[in-house]
């Protein structure tokens, strides 16, 4: 890969060839710069080369972790609490610790009192306290989701079945749930009461102002035909239109994928748990069996890094090998 | 309007016109839960027999009247079943409560 660089409209020492480029490496550790809404990246190799692409006075750098099923036990990977483990090992041994983390669901397999206890009790070994959820479809198994809000909504001020908003360094945080009340044939849903909140809730904020959204099931149509979307997404981000930068983190597929549209960037994070195929390149997409010595290279955790002023966020995928 | 009775380890009725019926008189009905699909996606049956559905995926599954017609699964971890007993004639339509894009036909006769 050449390093040569033809436009730099950003002056950020990337330029589009680039980054088309580093697509390729999607998944194995990028830097994922947003940039006037133009999504931008280098490889981690590159970063550590160069020494000068890392933000180096951050004013905000929080973790997006997701998927870590606690309680699955099959073949694709029969140790989930020991990669959800090496997942938070990756997060103690940072130079500058997260500010706090993300969750985006699916913490537990089936929603077992018991699993949530094992995510509770490793989690403690993680340095970085403040963490924020969202749940996903296995959480909300047969309860419509209560034991979930009991747990995990302690530290905010949780609307209607779980979604809540607030503020750091600037960057305003929205998390929403998309895996209740799902109608037969449908997609991940919001419905309407939370849109109308969301409405509301954005409403006053000036549109420089950084948004970033979270939920479990993607807030794009990822591929519909596994389920992969949610319905009412196209509401929600008409609301968000005006705002110069806004960052969608997303779970539920247990693969990095991205996508610009205007100054909206879309994100999906791995899974600490296991890995699911490519959409279409499967029956289904249940959990994909990989060799042994290739499974932590797609596990992984996402970090975010945003530096005040500046309309970009830093997005950095690494995995677990 | 309870127009299929749910049987899970006990039998438990639920419609008023609901007979207990002997488990091994009656024909058993399968549906296998397999790919993320219903397999067969429409059974037809005669009312007073029984279906079982059987997750055969590694991800779980639910077993949800889109009517509300008979008493929804919890969720089926790999190789649990779930058992109901056809009781009104008609159609009825379900779903994976989960994985939504997942649905099924039930059509009892007399």
């Amino acid at each position: 890969m050449s390093d040569y660089i033809s436009h730099d409209h950003e002056r950020d020492g990337i330029d589009r060839r680039g980054f088309l480029q580093c697509m390729a490496w999607a998944g194995t550790g990028l830097l994922w710069t947003v940039s006037g809404g133009v999504l931008v990246s280098k490889t981690l190799a590159q970063i550590a080369k160069a020494g000068d692409s890392l933000p180096t006075a951050t004013d905000l750098s929080f973790l997006q972790i997701s998927d870590s099923h606690i309680g699955f036990s099959k073949e694709a990977n029969k140790d989930v609490t020991e990669t959800f483990k090496i997942a938070l090992d990756r997060i103690n041994a940072l130079p500058t610790p997260p500010s706090f983390l993300i969750h985006t669901g699916d913490i537990t397999q089936l929603s077992k009192p018991e699993e949530f206890d094992t995510f509770d009790q490793v989690l403690k070994s993680c340095r970085t306290k403040d963490v924020f959820y969202v749940p996903g479809e296995h959480d909300v198994l047969n309860d419509g989701g209560k034991l979930y809000r009991d747990r995990y909504l302690k530290s905010v001020e949780a609307k209607g079945s779980g979604w809540y908003s607030f503020n750091k360094n600037g960057v305003h945080f929205i998390g929403l749930v998309n895996v209740l009340d799902l109608q037969a044939g449908g997609l991940g849903q919001l419905g309407d009461e939370q849109l109308e909140w969301l409405e509301a809730e954005v409403k006053g904020l000036g549109s420089s102002t950084p948004i970033v959204v979270f939920a479990h099931i993607p807030l794009w149509a990822v591929y519909p035909q596994w389920g992969w979307g949610t319905s009412d997404s196209e509401r929600a981000l008409g609301y968000l239109k005006r705002f110069g930068s806004v960052t969608v983190l997303n779970g539920h597929i247990h693969q990095v994928l991205q996508k610009v549209e205007g100054n909206v960037t879309f994100h999906t994070a791995m899974s600490t748990a296991f890995p699911q195929p490519v959409p279409g390149t499967a029956p289904s997409p249940g959990p994909m069996k990989v060799p042994a010595e290739k499974l932590r290279s797609m596990l992984g955790l996402t970090s975010v890094q945003y530096k005040q002023g500046k309309t970009a966020l830093a997005v950095v995928d690494s995995n677990l090998s | 309007m309870c127009a299929i009775s749910f049987l899970n380890l006990s039998i438990v009725t639920l419609g008023s016109e609901m007979k207990e019926t002997d488990i091994t008189s009656t024909k058993q009905n399968k549906i296998e839960i397999k790919d993320f699909a219903f397999d067969p996606q429409t059974l037809t049956v005669k009312s007073g027999e029984k279906i079982t559905w059987i997750n055969r995926d590694e991800e779980p599954h639910t077993v949800v009247s889109v009517e509300k017609q008979f008493k929804k699964s919890t969720a089926l971890d790999t190789d649990q079943e779930f058992t109901i007993t056809a009781d009104a004639p008609g159609t009825y339509t379900y779903f994976c409560s989960v994985h939504p894009k997942m649905t099924g036909t039930i059509v009892v006769e007399k």
